[in-house]
Formats: C-alpha cells, structure tokens, sequence
C-alpha cells in the first residue's frame, strides 16, 4: 500500500515542478527552442536546477545496498549506441518543436481541460502504441527469416 | 517571481521528484516509460504506473487552483497539426526508450552515455524544427 501510495506523490510532485518551472507553457517550451529566432533560454534552468539537484542526490542514493521500499535497483544498464535510441530521440524532437508538448507536461496539462491538450495526449498514447506494433511485426519477420 | 528563478525552483522540485522515486522504489522517473508500461495491462508492475500517471494529472489540478496561470496557456494550433505531433512524440519516445524525463533528467544525472545522446538528438531535432517552422512562416 505504501509503495502505490509512493508513486501518486511523486507523480503530484513532479507536476507541480513542471508547472511552476514552466514546462507545461508550449509556448514558452518553443521559444526555448527557438535559439535562432526569438529566444526565450529560461526553461533552460528547469534542466539545471533538475540535474543539479539529481546528481548528487543519486550518488548518496545508489550507496544504500537497496532503496527504501523496494528491495530491488531498476535502473538501465546499457551502454551501447544504436539507430533505434538515435532515430527515436530525433522523432520525438521532432513533435516535441512542432507542438512544444513532451510526455510529462501533457499528461499534467490535461487539468487545463483544453481539447488540444486532449488531443494531443491521445495521439502520442497511439503513437506509444504503433511502436508497439511495428516492433512486434519487425521480431516475427525476423524470426521468420 | 523572477521567471529564471522560478525555473530553477521548479527544476529543483523537479529534481527531488526523481530523487524520492530513485530513493523510495530504486526506479528512473521517465514518463513516457511509466505510461507505456501502464498501456498494456499485467498483474503485476502495472498499478504503480496508473497511480504515478494519476499523480502527474491531480498534480496539474493542483496548479490549476493555486496558480492557474501555469496551465492556462495551451496550445492553439490545429488538432490535426497536434495530432501529427502527438503521434510522433509516442512513437518516437518509445522507439527511443525515454523523454525529457528519463533521458534528460534521470540519464545526464547518472552520466549515462545513452541519455546524453538521446538528449542531444531531441534538442537538436526540436532545434531545428523550429528554426524550420520560422523559415516557412509557420511558427
């Protein structure tokens, strides 16, 4: 019961710190981006201040033989480079300039209760989706070969 | 509030965020991770990601009571044009196995050399997407 009710209060945390940091303005997200044009570089201390904080955090963290409430680390291991991490990443940059929404800020922009946000939320769970499919169909025909 | 200063605040609210879930349950906070899990449904490793989900949209509630202004200012484009952007940002975070989040944040915190470039290719492309959409008088 605990560990359930652990995650709903880091999910509630982690939406106010997009909120006040001001991730959940796509426009604001844009002029971020927009580093020839207009540039607004404010957001990019949500990095900052989020990474700053993480990476010290995580080193005393990782030196407990288990977290608290888990017995088990589920952090990735892998280091290896290929097209399908590169390929992804660029996809995803690619609607992330085109509308100003990542996964985060949309979920939590759904309290707005605005249509596009709405919209968008249910593409991107398609999109989530059709990856799915593809990867199914990519291993069979593999396996078939 | 300074708006600089702000960012920083919510960054580091942010931070603590990962901080508690690394901290409480071992595991890296990335969304699109976390709602793809929560798509197909098991047993087990399942109802953890519907209630961080949860979390994230009573988060926005939240905000919406005390400071409406953070949640107010959506996007106006089209529904097809977010549709298409919608879609992509599915497919390609789950392709890529993480977002903001679990790249950005999680990954450059713990030096992850597939975070780092995964976080360099969406900038870069969100980058250029932009300046494209200025070129073509779209932005």
């Amino acid at each position: 019961m605990i560990h359930l009710a652990s995650y709903f209060v880091v999910g509630i945390l982690f939406a106010l710190g997009l909120g006040l940091g001001g991730m959940t303005d796509p426009h604001r997200v844009q002029g971020f981006l927009d580093i020839f044009g207009d540039w607004d570089p404010s957001l990019a201390f949500v990095m900052i201040g989020a990474v700053c904080f993480h990476v010290v955090t995580y080193r005393f963290i990782r030196k407990r033989a288990t977290p608290m409430i888990s017995a088990h680390w589920h952090i990735p291991e892998r280091k290896d480079l290929n097209a399908k991490l590169i390929g992804g990443s660029l996809i995803f940059g690619a609607g992330w300039g085109l509308a100003g929404y990542c996964p985060g800020p949309a979920l939590t922009s759904l309290a707005s209760l605005d249509t596009n946000v709405y919209i968008f939320v249910g593409c991107m769970i398609l999109g989530m989706l059709s990856f799915g499919f593809v990867e199914t169909v990519i291993r069979k025909s593999k396996s078939y070969n | 509030m300074n708006p600089w200063l702000l960012s920083l605040l919510g960054g580091a609210l942010i931070g603590l965020s990962v901080s508690l879930m690394l901290l409480w349950n071992g595991r890296v906070t990335g969304i699109s991770g976390i709602l793809n899990g929560a798509l197909h449904f098991k047993k087990t490793d399942w109802l953890w990601r519907v209630l961080f989900v949860a979390g994230l949209i009573v988060g926005g509630f939240i905000l919406s009571a005390l400071w409406p202004e953070t949640i107010m200012n959506q996007s106006t484009r089209t529904p097809i044009y977010l549709a298409v952007a919608g879609w992509l940002v599915g497919f390609g975070t789950v392709m890529g196995s993480g977002c903001t989040s679990g790249h950005g944040v999680c990954g450059l915190s713990r030096l992850s050399i597939r975070s780092i470039v995964a976080t360099l290719s969406f900038m870069i492309m969100g980058i250029v997407i932009v300046a494209a959409m200025r070129k073509l008088g779209v932005f």
